[in-house]
């Protein structure tokens, strides 16, 4: 044990308290570290302080100097305490061995709260019928990542006898930004019957106030097309089994895209509620109705092809996640 | 009336089936402290742990396949039972424990293992934390832990590897002090508390970020919706209803992971293995109360029988009479009961969410029981038990709650609340980490100590329920000084996200919490959380103070229930790296977690 160690234990031992005197601006000249009795209330002392707002994480202690105390003017014997009580009893100067055991070598190892986790909801995959017609519909999301960045995906469309009519997939990196906010940027790719569509998008989703899971995204494709998505879901409890899930998303575009039926503006808003049951958490078999209906030029588009402005489904399906 | 078969009859109908296999499987008797109970006429039966006594011994960490449900699922144990062996040490005595990893290749729970002496007092090179004290303990190797143990009482220890501590690497730690203890019994025994699920502890954490309200089958619904408007008026309900709805939660969120998921069992066994401690009427039967449980808060009652307190977390305290007593997790009451007048009582330990429940039996033969009492009603969250403005919603949910009267909180013993501002009733500050920030869904606003509240689902039932501050250690604050500083920390979390963090700020992304070797600091807690969180330090004693700031309590793992601050002396006075965690196991994993590091200056 150097003699240089044992002064530095020491110094600690007998610095802490005026240090922290110090640290607070107080002048430090030289209040010994009290005993206080125990029947006091030493924290009064403390009570002006708001340690809250301070950072502690931040403060580099070991940049104090404890050198600059002058250890002669405290009273060390004051240090000793009650009857009965091994209070203030001085830690041993650590030897050696002792700080061998302490800080032995050891290698980097896992650090908790760096997990990476994923998660699948195909929320929607299900049967609809609306006059006299029948196909089959779907929407699906994930994530993979961390708490707070995330590779998230979504997917929705609509197939007749097994054939894709109209799809988009999305794939987005999405970053919280707020509790119940995050913020997403990425890719979305449109697919089906007539052209695919390539576009570029960044948006927003999250949980509002009351539970209402919510998002809205804008893209920007090529022939300066531009589109706005943007859904609300909530669900209902009749019960912690019996779920009616409540959901709209609306779609707007900057210009018209006569190919694929879509007018500028607002143009359609689908709405509907699924009654689920949870057979487990996992999974649910629903049954609901579901309404699409379009607006504006979009709206002209398809009474112009004979089609009609609205549509009312019926929809039975199941909802999964792992 | 030692055994009403009827109750009987109704406790069995109403577990399921798998569960009532899993008591067959697991039928254990008696473990009294075998050969060291002071009348030791009883003896191991099946199924019990070993009890090793003595300075040296050979541990073994494996894969044992148990069956408490109708499945074989893989547990990690130590030398094969769940729990581990009942360690018995000296004080004052040096011991050595060599284990070993005998992990099979391939196994949920491998590769390494580590054992972590709960609240044991010792060099941190011994404290078996991988990445600070050590490196863990490789398949097929050993570690030799060794050192002087320098204190007595009921402890337990735990694997601090992985998801180990879910999959059953637990065990009991009981040092026999040097000194007469302060009280008297005639029998001694280990009463273990466990949570054990068939899940692999891993698909289990993946599946709480996914959804972290999975196992709460009891959020409000439009029935309740109707009920409470009929009970409260409509706008006092559509007040609450909005009070929740604003912040995105739910009153009935009280524990991640229950009973859903959940076999709750006592020394390794399930009420329907009926743990038995055998007594002769008139005596004094000690138990020594562990929650060795990893996500899981106990209420733990012997209906008939009153329990004296004399020992929290190993420390000796002023014996206090209770009918009733919180285990959070990690903690450990050593209690006295003096059963008399009836062959068989229920030991019946129920998780603070009132989802399920496991019962032993203190009996004079083998084969008793004793009726076992219905769960308690399902209390709910108020907004004032997150330390939230009463005016907001929430008077209404606590109007008919449990009894709860806020005008019993004793404003008066918040003053002197050390670091509090009480000159003014001032709201929460709260640090700048925590602003803004994606992982913390909730701050809360008027925290208090609330040392003398027996907790959420407890208040005005009848029982006098153990409470922080009935709890005070038997001896004076043994260190003596006033803290040196102050360090206010701060338990933050995102509930949906499943994330949990000190000040916002998850383990991974921290700094070491660095104290200089010698100090006395003062550790002040503020809760901003919905939920409790037991905060564990390794290496050196939580010395929780009272609400005029004075030393009342030592203890190693500190209860910070919803809307508390609460505030503890340390004794920096161990060198070394040490852990700092909350001992919910899911809480820890996701990264309320920090190093704190004691060290000299040089
Ligand atoms: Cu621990």
């Amino acid at each position: 044990m150097s003699t240089k160690r044992l002064v530095a234990a020491l110094t600690v031992f007998f610095c802490v308290a005026p240090a922290w005197a110090q640290h607070q601006g107080h002048d430090m000249h030289m209040a010994p570290a009290k005993k206080a009795p125990a029947k006091t209330a030493p924290a009064k002392k403390a009570s002006s302080m708001d340690h809250s707002q301070m950072d502690h994480s931040q403060m580099d202690y070991s940049k104090m100097d404890y050198s600059k105390m002058d250890h002669s003017k405290m009273d060390h014997s004051k240090m000793d305490d009650a009857p009965g009580n091994t209070a203030g009893a001085p830690v041993p100067v650590p030897t050696e061995a002792d700080l061998a055991a302490a800080f032995p070598p050891v290698h980097a190892h896992h650090l908790h709260g760096t997990s990476i986790q994923s998660y699948t909801l195909i929320d929607r995959f299900e049967v609809q019928h609306g006059d006299g017609v029948s196909r089959q519909a779907w929407e699906a999301s994930g994530w993979i990542g961390g708490d707070v960045q995330k590779l998230t995906w979504r997917t929705e469309g609509h197939a007749h006898d097994g054939k894709v009519e109209r799809a988009s997939a999305e794939l987005f990196y999405s970053r919280g930004i707020r509790p119940w906010w995050d913020v997403v940027a990425g890719v979305r790719h449109d697919f089906g019957q007539g052209p695919s569509r390539q576009w570029v998008g960044v948006g927003i989703q999250g949980l509002a106030p009351y539970k209402f899971e919510v998002n809205a995204t804008l893209y920007v494709g090529d022939q300066s097309r531009t589109a706005l998505r943007a859904g609300v879901e909530y669900d209902t409890l009749l019960t912690n089994r019996w779920i009616l899930q409540w959901h709209a998303e609306a779609n707007a575009y900057g210009k018209d895209d006569l190919s694929l039926g879509i007018g500028s503006g607002l143009s359609n808003i689908e709405a509907g509620a699924r009654l689920r049951y949870e057979i487990d958490r996992k999974f649910a078999p629903y049954i609901g109705v579901d309404h699409d209906h379009a607006f504006g030029r979009t709206a002209d588009v398809r009474k112009a092809a004979g089609g009609k402005v609205g549509d009312t489904r019926v929809v039975a399906g199941i909802r999964v996640w792992f | 009336m030692s055994i009403d078969y009827s109750a009987l009859r109704g406790e069995i109908a109403s577990l399921s089936r798998r569960r009532f296999v899993q008591g067959l499987a697991v039928a254990g008797a008696i473990a009294p402290l075998g050969a060291w109970s002071k009348t030791p006429w009883a003896l191991r039966a099946n199924g019990q742990p070993e009890i090793l006594s003595g300075t040296d011994f050979s541990l073994s960490v494996s894969e044992t396949w148990l069956n408490y449900t109708g499945r074989r699922r893989p547990a990690v144990t130590v030398n094969g039972s769940l729990p581990g062996p009942v360690l018995r040490w000296k004080e004052g005595s040096t011991v050595s424990l060599l284990v070993r990893n005998d992990l099979p290749r391939g196994s949920i729970h491998g590769p390494d293992t580590s054992i972590h002496w709960h609240g044991i007092l010792l060099p941190a090179n011994m404290d078996g934390v991988p990445g600070m004290s050590f490196d863990g303990i490789r398949p097929g190797e050993s570690y030799l832990y060794r050192f002087k143990v320098n204190q007595s009482g009921t402890y337990w220890y735990h694997s601090h590897s992985g998801f180990q501590e879910q999959g059953g690497q637990y065990g009991a730690l009981i040092i026999d002090p040097l000194e007469p203890e302060p009280f008297d019994y005639d029998r001694d025994y280990v009463v273990f508390f466990s949570d054990w699920t068939d899940m692999d502890p891993a698909k289990l954490f993946a599946r709480l970020k996914k959804m972290s309200s999975h196992d709460n089958h009891h959020q409000r619904t439009v029935a309740d919706f109707l009920r409470d408007v009929e009970k409260n008026g409509a706008n006092a309900t559509l007040e609450d209803r909005k009070a929740w709805g604003r912040m995105r939660m739910t009153p009935t969120d009280l524990s991640d992971v229950n009973a859903e998921t959940y076999t709750y069992l006592v020394n390794g066994t399930t009420s329907l293995g009926n743990w038995t401690a055998l007594f002769k009427p008139g005596e004094k039967v000690r138990l020594r109360l562990i929650n060795g449980s990893a996500m899981t808060y106990f209420d733990v009652r012997i209906p008939g029988l009153k329990m004296t307190v004399v020992a929290a977390d190993g420390q000796y305290v002023h014996p206090v009479t209770v009918e009733e007593i919180r285990l959070a997790a990690a903690e450990t009451f050593d209690v006295i009961v003096e059963p008399a007048g009836q062959d068989a009582y229920t030991l019946f330990a129920q998780d603070s969410a009132r989802t399920g429940w496991v019962s032993a039996t203190l009996a004079v033969r083998e084969g008793l029981r004793a009726p076992v009492p219905p769960l308690d009603p399902r209390p709910l969250l108020t907004m004032a038990d997150m330390g939230h403005d009463h005016g907001m919603g929430g008077q209404d949910a606590m109007a008919g709650h449990a009894g709860h009267d806020m005008s019993g909180h004793d404003m008066s013993s918040m003053s002197g609340m050390a670091g509090m501002d009480h000159g003014a009733m001032s709201m929460q500050s709260h640090p700048k980490t925590e602003h803004n920030n994606p992982l913390v869904d909730m701050q809360t606003m008027m925290p208090m100590p609330r040392l003398d509240d027996p907790g959420i689902g407890l208040r005005g039932n009848g029982r006098k329920v153990a409470t922080y501050a009935d709890l005070k250690s038997r001896f004076d604050d043994p260190d003596g000084r006033d803290p040196g500083r102050t360090i206010e920390l701060h338990l933050t979390g995102h509930m949906e996200k499943f994330a949990w963090s000190f000040d916002g700020v998850k383990f991974a992304q921290s700094e070491p919490l660095k104290l200089n070797y010698g100090e006395r600091v003062r550790i002040v807690l503020v809760n901003d959380t919905m939920m409790s969180h037991p905060i564990h330090l390794h290496g050196m004693w939580s010395d929780l103070e009272d609400a005029h700031g004075n030393f009342h309590l030592r203890k190693h793992t500190v209860d910070m229930p919803p809307g508390t601050k609460r505030s503890y002396r340390v004794r920096a006075d161990a060198l070394g790296r040490w852990a700092y965690h909350c001992h919910l196991f899911f809480h820890m994993e996701s990264g309320m977690f920090r190093e704190v590091k004691v060290e000299a200056q040089s």
